[in-house]
């Protein structure tokens, strides 16, 4: 069986300095996996790789066992760390927008997250604030029905309530085919809804197991772990 | 609301005993039906393979069944549920035996303890 995503010997370089160094790891479908690690460890470039953003020196990434392209981009829909959308537009201008670019987004579901969160479509993006810009970007990318989810640190701007919501949301909209990356350091929010982790040090996969066994085995949070492996 | 969880044990050890809490104290009635994984994980706030992986253990204990026609439901075998709640009782009787052996009070004092207590 192949599987939804496998990366094979990645290395990435910024000038001379290797962002991440010889990544292989394979992810199954029907998985919620904690991309974790403190900052510049690499996990957004990893992400922005993965998406086709940035070119590796060396390995590569297959996607369904496609390569980093058009096919790859298709199944993939990813939450960026920071936002690309036009902020003069409405939400239901960046509706038609997402539905005219992707044959798999359910605008139906859209809409109806946004009615949960009590954000009126009408508003245009820059008049919102900060934690309500992420909530719409992530509505929009997790309306999408895709393979593979992507997302680089997306409950960091909002507040609490919210956050449950949007978690609740990711664990009841995904489906046993797709699977879920999400690279965060507000660990001990998400743990509960993760299947496996992967601890990413200094470019380096230091860690990928699963939650059950940490907890089990160790007798840790993974909240606990990652402090202990991280500490400064 | 989510259950509350510990951060430190096994996620799907926690889901078993909280379900078997409420298999034993009735809320969760005999041969009645269960909520669906996605809804049980949505309700714990859990990823729903965690879920289906509690449930597949309670299968296997025989506290839950699932019939392909029904759907999953909790077992109406009386007894096995009378057992569990001894189990259930019996644990935590022990449990606080240890605390209170840790606070250097013997079982005779225990048991006057507990007669105070249910006196009032």
């Amino acid at each position: 069986m192949s599987s939804l995503l496998s990366v094979r010997n990645l290395t990435k370089k910024y000038n001379y300095f290797p962002a991440l160094s010889n990544i292989s790891f394979d992810l199954e479908s029907g998985r919620i996996v904690g991309l974790l690690g403190p900052n510049g460890s690499g996990k957004t470039t990893l992400i922005k790789t993965i998406c086709g953003l940035l070119q590796p020196e060396e390995g590569g990434v297959l996607v369904m066992g496609n390569p980093v392209g058009v096919e790859s981009k298709k199944v993939i829909s990813y939450l960026p760390d920071s936002t690309y959308l036009g902020t003069g537009m409405t939400v239901r201008e960046i509706i038609n927008y997402f539905k005219d670019f992707y044959a798999d987004f359910d605008e139906a579901r859209a809409y109806d997250m946004l009615a949960k969160l009590g954000i009126n479509a009408s508003t245009r993006l820059k008049t919102m604030s900060k934690g309500t810009k992420e909530k719409v970007q992530l509505i929009l990318v997790m309306s999408r029905r895709a393979r593979l989810y992507i997302l680089d640190e997306p409950i960091a701007g909002v507040d609490p309530a919210a956050r449950d919501y949007i978690l609740n949301t990711i664990i009841s909209n995904y489906d046993r085919e797709s699977s879920i990356l999400i690279s965060t350091h507000l660990i001990s929010d998400v743990e509960n809804i993760l299947d496996d982790v992967i601890f990413l040090k200094e470019g380096h996969i230091v860690r990928f197991s699963s939650v059950d066994e940490i907890r089990g085995v160790e007798g840790k949070s993974i909240d606990g772990l990652f402090r202990e492996v991280f500490r400064c | 609301m989510s259950w509350n969880l510990d951060s430190d044990r096994p996620i799907f050890v926690q889901i078993i005993e909280h379900i078997e809490l409420d298999i034993v104290s009735g809320k969760l009635p005999p041969g009645s039906r269960t909520a669906s994984v996605r809804e049980l994980a949505a309700e714990a706030a859990v990823n729903p393979n965690t879920m289906q992986r509690a449930l597949s253990e309670l299968e296997r204990m025989g506290l839950m069944k699932t019939d392909r026609t029904i759907g999953r439901y909790i077992t109406d075998d009386k007894e096995l549920i009378d057992d569990l709640k001894n189990k259930i009782a019996s644990a935590k009787t022990e449990a606080y035996l240890e605390d209170m052996s840790r606070l250097g009070i013997d079982k005779k004092e225990v048991i006057s303890i507990i007669e105070k207590k249910s006196g009032d």
